[in-house]
């Protein structure tokens, strides 16, 4: 009798404990391997950009917190950059400084978020995870003592911030990035020598610079494949034209240089931040002039952000109204999914999850 | 503040670009926006990722009630410019549709699917049209302005 | 055949018991001995019997109970935070607390299972896991059973969870659950064999299968003299055990539970206990074959002994399972057959020879066996890590130093290619 195998076909998700959120794959397995991925997505989909259209443009600020609810203020400030070109508003110093402060800490957390549910996927039992956890916890904290707000922040108003920063945030931001380099050298010594990790994510779900672009795929993936695409750099909005950072880049495509890209933004953004304080100068944090109602003139916006997971860019079009005509999200995390089957065909089933975590995304994003 | 608006190639530029890939297909051209007509879509598309524009930034659609409007964003990473392409369908709101550029670009594979299951816009010429954040069945496409 | 009055625990209860008057009893049972009233005897043995295996079976509740708490505070420790400390001093009563949810939780039981393979399935694991302890000295003197062929029950024995893991996926119709079969029986065909062979140093050493014999023999901790048997042995015990970083047969991140997904309730906690239990028998069996069972000194009494060598072993499993991503099922396979085995046949082939020089060696002579043997592991450790170890070199030099490119915020970036 010959012996014959069939494929297997299993539903991974919405509820499962390495989908990050409620996303939903139905792969095919021959053995161990994935031979066929197929992702259904919308287990989280609100209506985000439908509920835009019946909103003020201040308004609208909630809602993109909501969007991908561990990067708030980046995706505030996408937002915000849109309205004030599509209003013509112009932003004051202070404001500006502030924003990017917020940004960059956001985007720590952020990659923070990343590598420690990477390390989740790989199986690391939870120490990696706890360990950027508590460090997320002190930026977080930082927001509160910004904003009042740990998550949804909606700080970020068009001109500015809604309001300055108390005199116990810029001690408490000092301690921070005093704390932070320690912390990061901390994650490099448990994560990046380890030789587990090594043999886990080197050469796994490689991907070449030239797919990646023609995907539109954006962000720490992209500069994990060697091309140097930074819109902080390339296209600086906000005062990232004032500021000198590197742009970490990786040659290897895999899974570890996208980890080791994430780690090394977060170093970078603490230039950042330090830079931001040295420049910031007093002032008021948005101009008198913003009408509590705004209303653009006829006409549409885009302006592309470097968020933590990629390009961030809000389509905005003005019907004159007080509320957005359209308000049209470009997730990256979205986009930077387009590759996934790509990336999982011919894995072995415990790289799926792995290269899952390295694309890094939201579901609160994707799905909006 | 560093304007963005700079690295947006200017609607004539555009417009004689595209014109020089596939005469009389503009239709009008704006400060930053040019738009075409929707059958000459993949062959522009085509010339211009490879003039420069490789990689597609997003496909957007909006409901300007009378008529539909599919607006591409396309970005170059070797000229670090920005451009802008809009293209007009279904007007009179009957059946709008513009061709596919997936063969073009892989990065519009998801991003077509969704303006079609939210603003029910389909693209021609590519296999799979499928609702892709709603269920199928699901009656009506929200983003239009008369879903309530 | 030994003995049976030469385990204490037997004799204090036999002679309470009994009112014969044996010889061997002479002083030993407790309140004057002779409890049984005239004519019951021989209720004595199986009185016994009882007394015995429920004090065993409640201590390895407690011994687990323990651990749970234990494992769940080091992990705290090992991640900066406390860890449970809610009920009862230290957090202590936490693992009772669970123990109680767990056992009042609906049962749930699939409709596409084989209901009789779905409900043997936890007994069939929680079984062998504490037949181990019957042959486990855990002091001098105190153990349930000194038989001639202790390791071999254990090895036999120990391989038998894997029926369990098995019946289980069958039994409750998962697709996950099959999946952690699949990968459950693959490590325990590789493991077996570098587990068993790791071990005949040691035998050949003591000259007997008997657990208590091998902890007389070792006038020095055998993992001095053995550390080659003794890292196979360690590194197959976590995989045979399923602890990270080869627990692959419950990836939690990868097929949820694996074989556990479907149940719940008491089956689910027999699961678990099964799971700690083994781990702790493990534990035991590593202690009493490679670290000297229950030798210490005096006037620390034997059983601590063992049981502070246990909890020393335990921790450094926790440890492990604490700062270890898991690997993946192919790169277990390839550890398995290309550096264990290969690595315990080195072991077997040194020993047999060592053994071979001295036959029945004495403290002195066990010691030059131990300088020869850590000469082998280190040469053959570092011989192994290079030819086999994951691209060590590679990784360091193509990702980390020149791989990962801090571009210069004023240099011209980087043209990123044309179209097509």
């Amino acid at each position: 009798m010959p012996l014959t195998t069939q494929p297997i076909t299993i539903n991974v998700g919405p509820q499962h404990p390495s989908t990050h959120g409620v996303f939903r794959m139905r792969v095919t397995f021959d053995g161990e391997e994935v031979i066929d991925v197929e992702p259904i997505f919308g287990y989280l989909h609100r209506g985000s950009e439908k509920l835009a259209e019946s909103r003020t443009y201040t308004q609208v600020v909630t809602l993109t917190d909501r969007l991908d609810y561990v990067a708030s203020m980046t995706n505030n400030m996408s937002y915000i950059l849109s309205v004030e070109q599509l209003a013509g508003i112009e932003p004051t110093p202070r404001g500006v400084w502030l924003r990017m402060i917020a940004a960059e800490l956001q985007r720590i957390a952020s990659h923070l978020v990343a590598t420690g549910f990477f390390l989740q996927d790989l199986g690391a039992l939870g120490t990696p995870l706890i360990f950027t956890m508590r460090e997320r916890e002190q930026i977080l904290e930082l927001f509160e003592r910004l904003c009042g707000a740990r998550i949804t922040n909606s700080y970020m108003r068009p001109g500015g911030v809604f309001m300055d920063a108390p005199d116990d945030f810029w001690p408490a931001l000092d301690r921070f990035l005093s704390d932070m380099p320690h912390h990061v050298d901390e994650y490099e010594g448990l994560i990046s020598g380890n030789e587990i990790v090594a043999a886990r994510c080197d050469g796994v779900a490689v991907v070449d610079s030239q797919t990646l672009i023609d995907a539109s795929v954006t962000g720490p993936m992209l500069r994990a494949s060697g091309v140097d695409w930074d819109l902080r750099h390339r296209q600086p909005y906000e005062y990232y034209n004032r500021v000198k950072f590197n742009r970490p880049l990786a040659t290897a495509s895999d899974n570890y240089a996208r980890y080791m890209v994430r780690i090394h933004e977060i170093r970078e953004s603490l230039g950042i931040i330090r830079q931001c304080i040295e420049q910031i100068e007093p002032g008021p944090v948005r101009p008198e002039t913003v009408p509590a109602l705004i209303r653009p003139p006829v006409g549409d916006s885009y302006v592309g952000t470097e968020c933590p997971k990629g390009e961030l860019g809000f389509y905005l079009v003005s019907d004159g109204g007080v509320a957005p005509y359209r308000c049209k999200v470009r997730a990256p995390s979205f986009i930077n999914l387009t590759l996934l089957r790509e990336m999982l065909i011919g894995d072995k089933l415990a790289d799926m999850f792995v290269t899952f975590g390295s694309i890094d995304i939201n579901m609160g994003e994707v799905d909006r | 503040m560093p304007s963005t608006a700079a690295f947006q190639i200017p609607g004539e530029d555009l417009a004689a670009q595209i014109e020089a890939i596939s005469p009389d297909s503009v239709t009008a051209s704006g400060d930053t926006e040019v738009w075409m007509v929707p059958g000459r879509l993949p062959e522009v598309m085509a010339g211009l990722k490879t003039a420069g524009f490789e990689m597609l930034i997003g496909v957007t659609g909006v409901d300007y009630v009378g008529y539909f409007e599919v607006v591409y964003h396309l970005l170059s990473l070797s000229q670090n410019r920005r451009a802008v392409i809009k293209v007009r369908c279904g007007e009179g709101r009957v059946d709008p549709a513009v061709p596919s550029i997936m063969e073009i670009w892989r990065g519009a594979e998801l991003q077509e699917r969704e303006v079609y299951d939210l603003m029910g816009i389909r693209f021609e010429g590519r296999d799979e049209m499928k609702r892709i954040f709603l269920w199928e069945g699901f009656e009506g496409h929200p983003h239009r302005k008369d879903f309530l | 055949m030994p003995d049976p009055f030469d385990s204490i625990l037997y004799r204090y209860v036999y002679c309470t018991l009994s009112s014969t008057g044996d010889a061997e009893c002479a002083g030993h049972g407790l309140f004057g001995g002779g409890l049984l009233p005239g004519g019951l005897e021989w209720l004595a043995f199986p009185l016994t019997a009882a007394i015995i295996v429920a004090a065993l079976i409640n201590g390895i509740l407690g011994g687990v109970l323990m651990m749970i708490w234990g494992e769940r505070r080091l992990l705290g420790r090992f991640q900066g935070r406390t860890g449970p400390n809610r009920w009862g001093p230290f957090g202590l009563l936490t693992p009772i607390a669970d123990a109680v949810k767990t056992m009042f939780k609906e049962d749930v039981v699939p409709t596409v299972s084989d209901r009789l393979v779905f409900t043997l399935a936890p007994i069939m694991m929680l079984a062998p896991a504490l037949l181990i302890y019957a042959v486990l000295p855990i002091g001098a003197g105190t153990w349930l059973a000194d038989i001639n062929v202790a390791l071999l029950l254990i090895i036999a024995v120990g391989g038998a969870n894997v029926l369990a893991i098995l019946a289980a996926s069958l039994g409750s119709g998962n697709r996950y659950a099959m999946f952690s079969a699949m990968r459950a029986v693959a490590m325990l065909i590789s493991y077996e064999i570098p587990l068993v062979i790791s071990l005949i140093g040691v035998l050949m050493l003591s000259g007997s299968l008997s657990l208590v014999a091998i902890v007389d023999a070792q006038t020095i901790p055998f993992f001095i003299v053995q550390p080659l048997g003794f890292f196979v042995f360690l590194v197959a015990s976590m995989a045979e055990l399923n602890r990270t970083p080869f627990d692959v047969a419950e990836a939690e991140s990868e097929i949820v539970a694996g074989y556990m997904t479907d149940y719940s309730s008491m089956k689910f906690g027999l699961f678990f206990l099964s799971e700690f239990a083994a781990t702790i028998a493990t534990s035991g069996v590593i202690t009493a074959v490679f670290l000297g069972g229950w030798h210490g000194f005096d006037p620390i009494p034997s059983q601590f002994w063992f049981v502070a060598k246990m909890v020393a072993v335990l921790t450094v499993i926790v440890w492990i399972r604490a700062s270890w991503p898991r690997l993946r099922i192919d790169q277990i396979m390839n550890f398995a057959w290309k550096a264990l085995f290969e690595l315990t046949l080195i072991n077997l082939v040194v020993s047999g020879l060592l053994v071979l020089a001295w036959p029945s060696p004495s403290t002195a002579e066990l010691w030059y066996m131990a300088g020869i043997n850590w000469v082998v592991f280190l040469v053959s450790i570092y011989i192994f890590g290079r030819v086999l170890g994951p691209k060590h070199d590679s990784v360091r030099a193509g990702n980390i130093q020149s791989g990962v490119v801090l571009s210069d915020s004023d240099a011209p970036a980087i043209p990123a290619g044309g179209g097509d």
